[in-house]
């Protein structure tokens, strides 16, 4: 089985969020770039399934300019076998799915994180799925496979199920998907140098949506105390002065 | 031409998101001049989708049909993409919640439209058309121009009230037509949460986190829950410890979650955990460290010991529930 | 002059600071109470090749530079100064002076398993009667024809009880004095050796110090590193590398320090404003900055020179004289900072503040540091 991971270069989630220029686009002045995490634990997932011999290759595509390359190498690093660049700046979901469709088809298995850490669009899965005529299954928090068959765990609204879909197949994976990322070892990181990055041109796709500007949300009225010992008094002031109980 | 609104209903029944998603899209629908229609697919009776007319929907398409029972996204997505053709919908809204971010992507694309997923509030203009979604986990909004003439929003629970605005309704029954070679996912087997309130449906949260000390201590805000009425949540230590079932982890790795009132117990409030609750409408924060994070997004705190504080909240509790 | 790192090396640090802030993080308060050897910690740290990072990977290491080496140990000893040591003696004392003096049968015996953090390794130089002076070795090593007898004492041994492999000095012919001392590879479970108690320090408690004792013990003769004689240089030239794995140490636990200081300042508030408004403040945290600032400098520069194959006897010298001294005074400060919760464990704050003070005395102390930089002064 051949798994891709697509990988979105995301700013540290610890970053401070920051606007320029009439606040319409990102101030990425000293931001460290990551692999967006939920993609990370689809990418770790693949991984142990390959350790457990069910995955013969993972590759792992990004959508970017050169900037991402370090997140890509740092995939390599971790285990992934081969990496792919499309060479574009990522405007929106349905550019990036575009762009992705060029590299994508020849897997049993496609792993995206349920929504990128900056953007939250959880769009390009699915629009790529679309775009390959492909089946697809969201809010993936389990994946195993056992004698080539592929069985999958998803969340749905008020509980689980457990089910399987035919491969090719686009899954978006969340929480549960696995537990702690990999930290590359010296030995990865030494493999990682030889391992195939590849540079892909894009190909023409028009944008769907266009970002305008960013809003900071309006700043908090401090905290109203009440005292420890007159606990009683919150729920007071949530029934008649918040009025949500 | 109209506003398309997709809306589960779970075991035939709608809930407030539906009538939330309805209210939206009527005001949407106002501004356009255009009608509500809304898809239900699967068996639910002729009065409550009725119910739906109360908030602005004048037309149901009804699809009944077992088959999509499954969740099966490709041909889920088909069906309401199809209805969307038929009606020829100008703008397809659907619930950003698992069912909805998983087809609204794919629909997006069979209708060659523009999709901007976790929208809240009403678009900021029309032509051009531009909604708000919240970006960066919550941390900051971005307004987004759809420049495609047709155009997929996912909403977000609790961004939008709901309101009354009655209409006629008529309702036909649809057919997709859509074979069954287009099915492809084969479910084993449902765990459905039942007895419980579930924590992304709840108006009320109470929390737990390492402050609570132990497993053996949630007892007492299990019995707050219930009388709150309230979702019960924890802290990522609480999860990884094990102390608690991971389904109830909030945080921007775990649950994220927008209630009336999210109440947090002995939780610190690392930026992480505040990424899944910072949507709430109001933040109460019990901690002993009166430097702890929560308290700089909380809008109600107590510095104390939980184990002095929720047993005096217990019983305000009862008095309030007894004199209802 | 270039002030960048390269992907890797930011990769590398990247890894270590994951590693602490996630792993060492959640334990590091209650080894550190108890006393408790990180063993689970070291057996990550070895699978992920911080054990052996800078040995060839022909000798199974990461193959990786000493500024890479800088900057993980300092992520390491910014959340744990014990699993830093224990690093730091691995690489930058056993595998170093095994990979730079020991012979082709040593290395495939020996390093292999060090540099993959198999087994851990100690350096056995400091006696109860000879600390800062190393020349006088009262640890004896007889001549026997096949092997050497050992007898004598070692004392602090950090990695004591731990280690498998023992890197150890002792004298073979008295008469010849500095000269006359040899470096030894010597198996932990030879008989003969006694390991004593550990030693109940003030800090760095995680990591396990103890006195080592050698009756009669047998050691082959191939297990001699280089000629006849040649313990002595070993020893220095061995020492003086492993000045940068201190020194960063140090750097660590400074910048750890200094990160926690900071964001409290950011938080605390006194007299209506966060406390880091506050001029007093502001301007011992400055200080602080540059401290660290220009100690990372040394280690960094020191590192850069071992890299290049230039010598480093005054860089790793100033490197550690000057990042130990300054963990002492930032770490001081960051306790100030911190008031009344600086004082308590809970804040890790005076941890780090007694983990400093081990880095003006462990492997040189500050005192010694300054003879070295004199000694070039007068030389030149």
């Amino acid at each position: 089985m051949k798994i891709l991971v697509l990988i979105s270069n995301v700013p540290d989630t610890t970053t401070k969020v920051k606007f320029t220029g009439d606040n319409k686009s990102f101030d990425t002045t000293g931001v460290q770039w990551i692999i967006n995490p939920w993609d990370e634990l689809a990418l770790t997932r693949a991984l142990e399934l390959k350790d457990a011999g069910a995955v013969e290759k993972i590759t792992v595509a990004n959508v970017g300019t050169k900037i991402t390359e370090p997140t890509l190498r740092k995939a390599l690093a971790v285990g992934a076998d081969e990496a792919i660049r499309i060479d574009a700046e990522p405007s929106d979901a349905f550019y990036v799915a575009t762009q992705l469709t060029q590299v994508a088809k020849d897997y049993d298995l496609i792993m995206a994180g349920i929504e990128s850490s900056d953007y939250n669009g959880s769009g390009v899965g699915g629009m790529l799925a679309e775009m390959l005529g492909i089946n697809s299954v969201s809010a993936v928090s389990g994946i195993e496979i056992e004698n080539g068959n592929m069985t999958i765990h998803r969340d749905i609204d008020g509980g689980s199920q457990t089910l399987t879909v035919p491969t090719p197949l686009v899954v978006v994976v969340q929480k549960g998907i696995a537990i702690d990322p990999r930290i590359p070892s010296m030995r990865g990181i030494m493999m990682a140098r030889k391992k195939p990055l590849n540079v892909v041109p894009a190909v023409d796709a028009t944008p769907k949506t266009t970002f305008l500007n960013y809003e900071l949300p309006p700043p908090k009225a401090a905290c109203k105390m009440v005292d420890e010992d007159n606990a009683k008094e919150l729920l007071r002031l949530l029934k008649e002065e918040a009025k949500v109980l | 031409m109209s506003v398309l609104v997709y809306t589960e209903n779970w075991d035939g029944k709608f809930k407030k998101l539906s009538y939330e998603l309805i209210s939206f899209a009527y005001a949407i629908a106002k501004e356009l001049n255009l009608p509500v229609t809304a898809l239900s697919i699967g068996k639910v009776e002729d009065d409550e989708l009725k119910s739906l007319a109360k908030y602005g929907a004048s037309k149901i398409l009804k699809l009944e049909d077992d088959r999509f029972e499954s969740l099966d996204n490709k041909a889920l997505s088909d069906a309401v993409a199809k209805a969307a053709q038929k009606e020829d919908a100008k703008v397809v809204i659907i619930a950003s919640n698992n069912e909805g971010k998983a087809i609204a992507p794919r629909v997006s694309v069979e209708l060659d439209a523009g999709m901007v997923t976790n929208v809240v509030g009403l678009p900021v203009s029309i032509d051009p058309f531009v909604v708000k979604k919240k970006v960066f986990t919550q941390k900051a909004f971005a307004n987004i121009q759809i420049n495609a003439d047709v155009k997929v929003l996912t909403y977000a629970h609790n961004s939008f009230e709901v309101i009354e605005s009655p209409v006629d309704i008529t309702l036909e029954s649809f057919d997709a037509e859509i074979p069954d070679s287009e099915f492809h996912t084969k479910v084993l087997d449902t765990h459905k949460v039942t007895g419980k309130i579930l924590l992304t449906d709840a108006d009320i949260v109470v929390s737990g986190g390492r402050g609570m000390k132990g497993p053996e201590n949630w007892g007492i805000l299990e019995e707050l829950a219930d009388l709150l009425g309230a979702g019960l949540a924890c802290s990522r230590p609480v999860a990884d410890e094990g102390w608690r079932p991971h389904e109830e982890h909030v945080g921007q790795t775990g649950k994220i979650i927008a209630p009336n009132v999210y109440m947090a117990f002995g939780i610190s409030g690392a930026i992480q955990h505040l990424g899944g609750v910072s949507s709430s409408k109001y933040i109460v924060a019990i901690n002993k460290d009166p430097e702890a994070p929560i308290f700089q997004a909380a809008d109600y705190g107590i510095v104390g010991d939980n184990f002095k504080v929720i047993p005096q909240l217990i019983e305000a509790a009862k008095e309030m529930k007894a004199s209802e | 002059m270039n002030f960048e790192f390269t992907e890797e090396q930011l990769m590398i640090q990247q890894a270590a600071r994951d590693y602490a802030q996630r792993e060492l993080i959640q334990d590091v308060l209650e080894r550190e109470e108890k006393a408790e050897f990180p063993a689970r910690h070291v057996k990550n740290l070895a699978e992920l090749g911080f054990l052996g990072m800078m040995v060839p990977p022909e000798y199974d290491g990461g193959g990786m530079d000493s500024v890479s080496y800088v900057l993980a140990m300092e992520e390491i000893a910014k959340v744990d100064a014990s699993v830093a040591v224990i690093m730091s003696v691995n690489n930058s004392l056993v595998c170093f002076g095994l990979n730079k003096y020991a012979n082709e049968e040593q290395k495939q015996k020996y390093l292999k398993p060090l540099a993959r953090g198999e087994v851990i390794g100690a350096f056995l130089l400091s006696e109860p009667e000879a600390g800062s002076d190393a020349t006088h070795q009262y640890t004896s090593a007889e001549d026997k024809g096949d092997y050497y007898l050992l007898n004598g004492t070692k004392n602090w041994i950090t990695n004591g009880s731990s280690a498998s492999t023992y890197i150890v000095m002792a004298q073979t012919h008295p008469e010849k004095r500095s000269h006359g001392i040899n470096a030894f590879i010597v198996e932990k479970d030879s008989p003969g050796i006694t390991v004593g108690p550990h030693e109940n320090k003030m800090g760095m408690r995680s990591s396990d110090t103890h006195s080592v004792m050698f009756t009669d013990v047998k050691v082959p003769k191939e297990n001699r590193i280089g000629d006849d004689g040649f313990g002595f240089i070993f020893a220095m030239k061995v020492l003086e590398a492993g000045r940068i794995g201190i020194a960063s140490q140090a750097l660590g636990i400074a910048s750890g320090a200094f990160e926690r200081a900071t964001s409290y300042a950011k938080e605390r508030k006194a007299f209506g404003t966060e406390i880091i408004n506050h001029q007093s403040l502001a301007f011992k945290l400055s200080d602080m900055a540059v401290k660290i600032e220009n100690a990372r400098n040394l280690c960094l520069k020191a590192a850069w020179l071992k890299d290049n194959h230039k010598p480093i006897t005054v860089a790793s010298a100033m490197a550690k004289q000057y990042a130990a001294d300054i963990a002492m005074e930032v770490t001081t400060e960051a306790v100030q900072i911190h008031g009344g919760y600086g004082y308590v464990k809970e804040y890790h704050v005076e941890r780090l503040m007694r983990e400093a003070k081990l880095t003006q005395i462990y492997e040189g102390t500050s005192e010694i540091q300054k003879i070295i930089i004199s000694r070039s002064l007068i030389k030149s």
